[in-house]
């Protein structure tokens, strides 16, 4: 079984290939399912002739195809331009340090291989090893950016054309930003960085980015308030509709606080929630209410929708994004942000924006998980816990768990509320990702949905499977506890691809679902395991 | 040839010394950075280091005290340093060349340790092979000295093969991989071999060391003792100039990047971000418009705002 990594060097980077590499259906790693994987949908010739899909099986970086000599070389010098802009301290400066360690330090071992479940996944093909766009993107800085004196015979020598350059951005998405890579290496280079990196120069110097995060992602927050396309008249409709539906299914009765100057706490989900899972937007409101908590939604433009996709592609919208968070809460005067079930806007709003925000926007800014264990353990709310008396594993969202050190709270209360509570072999801070991470999940494009069922999401899938290893079939309900929209709508999409809501009765939501199906004093079976199957 | 030698010792020592601290004065005044910490924070206390947790993990974080650890930083860096543990961890068929490799350049600090000890009491007046300093600046360091030379070629060899053999390794190895490995075989082999035939005790060395610290430039006319010490100060040069430079500049990318999580809560990093803020912005992409501007203003700017109505042209 001859697989494509054998021959791949860093130099093919550079080569006139139709693609780089290819996957193979028989190389994939293996899966504890009796699944007949099928080869990738092949891209269309259309899709070819109008973008530069030179890469692998699939494109998610939209990369105009230069027609001519005239526009791979302007491909070409505006990608150095943003390279040597990277490279300066003006123009990175959030990055900056990060950047310099890693191109100057990587010994090239290789220990972060085995890390990546994106490698691991492929067949551990050449081209997903964590290094190898590292590789070829350092090449390129030492020889053309740095220009370092026998930069080929010191760090390996590598041609830079526009396929080159095509390939280096479409390599910065086939990582999942999960830094399980950095974690393993000795000296503390970030081969995870390098991809974020290479997704600024496309992004903030080419203007190329993929168009969910960009121009219907950040760029549409930023318009209308939410990636979602709602408008704050429309999201408190949809708010309104959810309280009255979720008051007549639980029996309790409550109205969602909207721009309540000076509460405590202004509560921020992902929008995509309301849309998609609203009885997670639902089970937040009895909570909080049940607790006697004073909290508020806002209705400021990105007020009352988390997410920060810059922070997977672009520092300007990041910021630009973190600011308008805090704006909203200082405009209602509250006394903090508490951030739903959404992994990077926690990672985005409480840590990047950390060193973003100047001292007149500072404001505290914290995880629900916390305030949702205190919450459980405070004996305001009675619980049953035979309630969720179901087989539940827990999967950790890289930017909570990894990125955050956000670990025990969410355990504290699965284990208290769940009798069936099993962890999966790898979690915590050494988890795997869901495989939609940095903006995947959103992505529905061409095949790429494919490329994160097949590859991205395969560890996940796996690491699922042997949780529930005691119970696999039809016959027991199963439960992913997936306390991230992103992961929710990846995990959802891996379970339709691959028949696990009817194969295996499994479902997932997050963790105040678990909560509320467990209060003794609401109506039973908010887990709603039928809507989900 | 003595006089070279001195020389060559005395520019090598300087670029050694200047190399180091230009790459760490270089580092320490680069601008603040994002936060991009990695959990287990090896310094967490309350037993978060343990299983990975953070300060975040508490409701108001920011108004509780922070327990930092030191000894929990120790637990993690000891072994790392020592035993090279992520090596062991994650990619245990290197581990055994690699880790042969860097024992054997630890022995060979500490014997230089002890060599430049010796050195000093010399200098000093106090012999170094009498009385109870010859335990340790002669017995200790003639032992030491051909076990850590043995051992740094033994790890280069292993580490030669494996960059030749490992497919993996060979497509990310550059020619001067190769060439880094040689030198170190090379040097180490020297002094084997000046230890072997002309220096068994090190007193040479020793005494060549001594005249180094005293500048007292005493000439000597060995062929393969001089080659040795051209080659080690070389390699000594070379070190800090190349990724080996790891060796030290790895405290900043643990310390300061991987375990940088500290918050401006209380407002540690305002003048620090304020200054960043200031930056002008170079980036060209359309959405940016940072032509003129600063970080700040960038930051600050909507680039989905209507832009404002002009105002209606008046006439006089």
């Amino acid at each position: 079984m001859g697989k494509s990594r054998v021959h791949l060097r860093i130099t093919d980077a550079a080569a006139d290939t139709k693609q780089l590499s290819h996957v193979d259906a028989k190389d994939l790693m293996p899966i504890p399912l009796d699944w007949d994987e099928k080869e990738f949908t092949p891209i269309k010739d259309t899709t070819r002739e109008e973008l530069a899909c030179i890469l692998d099986d699939t494109t998610i970086l939209p990369i105009p195809r230069p027609k001519n000599k005239k526009e791979e070389d302007e491909l070409v010098e505006k990608f150095i331009k943003g390279m040597e802009k990277l490279f300066t301290p003006e123009n990175n400066w959030t990055m900056y340090s990060q950047l310099i360690t890693t191109m100057e330090h990587c010994a090239k071992c290789n220990t972060c291989s085995e890390s990546c479940h994106i490698y691991e996944a492929s067949g551990e093909n050449e081209m997903y090893r964590p290094t190898y766009r590292s590789e070829v993107f350092r090449r390129v800085y030492k020889k053309y950016v740095k220009k370092e004196v026998l930069s080929g015979w010191r760090n390996g020598d590598i041609d830079l054309n526009w396929r080159t350059v095509a390939r280096l951005g479409e390599m910065a998405y086939r990582c999942n930003l999960c830094r399980r890579c950095a974690q393993t290496c000795p000296i503390g280079a970030d081969n995870g960085l390098i991809a974020r990196e290479i997704r600024k120069i496309f992004s903030q110097e080419l203007g190329i980015a993929p168009p969910e995060l960009h121009e219907k992602g950040s760029m549409l927050q930023m318009k209308v308030g939410s990636s979602t396309g709602m408008s704050d008249l429309v999201v408190k409709d949809n708010i309104e509709f959810i309280d009255e539906d979720f008051s007549e299914t639980t029996g309790f009765q409550f109205k969602t606080p909207w721009d309540v100057e000076g509460a405590d706490i202004l509560l921020i989900h992902n929008a995509g929630e309301i849309l998609a899972w609203p009885e997670n937007i639902a089970a937040f409101a009895i909570i909080f209410e049940k607790a006697g908590l004073s909290w508020t939604l806002s209705s400021e433009i990105a007020g009352y929708d988390s997410i920060n996709y810059g922070v997977f592609y672009d520092d300007v919208q990041a910021a630009r994004t973190a600011i308008l968070h805090a704006k909203a809460a200082k405009k209602l005067g509250v006394k903090k942000i508490v951030l739903g079930e959404c992994g990077h806007a926690h990672k985005a709003l409480t840590v990047i924006a950390d060193r973003v925000l100047p001292d007149e926007l500072k404001i505290p800014r914290e995880s629900c998980f916390p305030l949702l264990r205190d919450i459980v353990f405070s004996g305001k709310i009675k619980f049953d816990p035979s309630r969720n008396d179901f087989p539940v594993t827990l999967h950790d969202p890289c930017n909570l768990t990894r990125l955050m050190g956000i670990i025990k709270p969410q355990r504290e209360v699965i284990q208290y509320l769940c009798p069936q509570f099993r962890e999966m072999k790898h979690h915590g801070p050494h988890n795997y990702c869901c495989g939609g991470g940095s903006g995947f999940a959103i992505m529905s494009r061409g095949n790429i949905p494919e490329w994160r069922f097949k590859i991205a999401g395969r560890k996940k899938l796996e690491q699922i499977l042997e949780a529930f290893a005691d119970c696999r079939g039809e016959n027991t309900r199963k439960y992913v506890c997936a306390p991230c929209s992103n992961c929710k709508g990846q995990i959802r999409d891996i379970f339709e691809h691959y028949n696990l809501f009817a194969g295996e009765k499994m479902i997932y939501a997050g963790l105040v679902e678990l909560i509320v199906n467990a209060m003794a004093d609401i109506n039973p079976g908010f887990i709603k395991w039928e809507e989900a199957e | 040839m003595s006089t070279i030698v001195y020389v060559v010792a005395y520019v090598a020592l300087l670029v050694f010394i200047g190399a180091v601290a230009r790459r760490a004065i270089k580092y320490l005044n680069n601008p603040v950075h994002l936060r991009w910490e990695l959990y287990p924070v090896a310094h967490e206390g309350k037993g978060r280091d343990v299983y990975g947790g953070s300060y975040l993990e508490d409701v108001d974080w920011w108004k509780k005290p922070r327990e930092v650890s030191m000894v929990n930083e120790l637990k993690v860096m000891v072994p790392e340093i020592l035993f090279l543990k992520a090596v062991w961890e994650h990619n245990r068929p290197l581990w055994y060349s690699t880790y042969a490799f860097h024992l054997g350049l630890y022995l060979a600090s500490a014997f230089i340790a002890l060599m430049i000890g010796g050195a000093i009491a010399q200098a000093a007046g106090a012999p170094p092979d009498a009385g109870a300093l010859a335990i340790l600046f002669v017995t200790i360091p003639s032992i030491l000295g051909p076990v850590a030379f043995s051992l740094t070629i033994l790890g280069s060899l292993l580490l030669l093969h494996r960059r030749l053999t490992n497919e993996a390794m060979r497509i990310y190895s550059s020619p001067g991989h190769f060439f880094n490995l040689a030198l170190f075989i090379i040097a180490m082999g020297l002094a084997l071999a000046s230890w072997q035939t002309h220096d068994p005790t090190f007193s040479h060395l020793r005494g060549f060391l001594a005249n180094l610290m005293t500048f007292q430039l005493a000439a000597f006319d060995n062929p393969l003792f001089a080659a040795q010490l051209l080659v080690a100060f070389g390699l000594l040069a070379y070190i800090p100039l190349t990724h080996m430079a790891h060796f030290f500049m790895k405290y900043f990318l643990y310390h300061d990047i991987r375990w940088g999580d500290e918050s401006n809560a209380q407002g540690a990093y305002s003048a620090r971000i304020a200054t960043v803020l200031s930056y002008p912005v170079a980036w060209s992409a359309a959405h940016v418009k940072g032509t003129g501007k600063n970080w700040a203003e960038v930051a600050t700017f909507n680039p989905t705002a209507e832009p404002a109505a002009k105002p209606a042209a008046t006439k006089e």
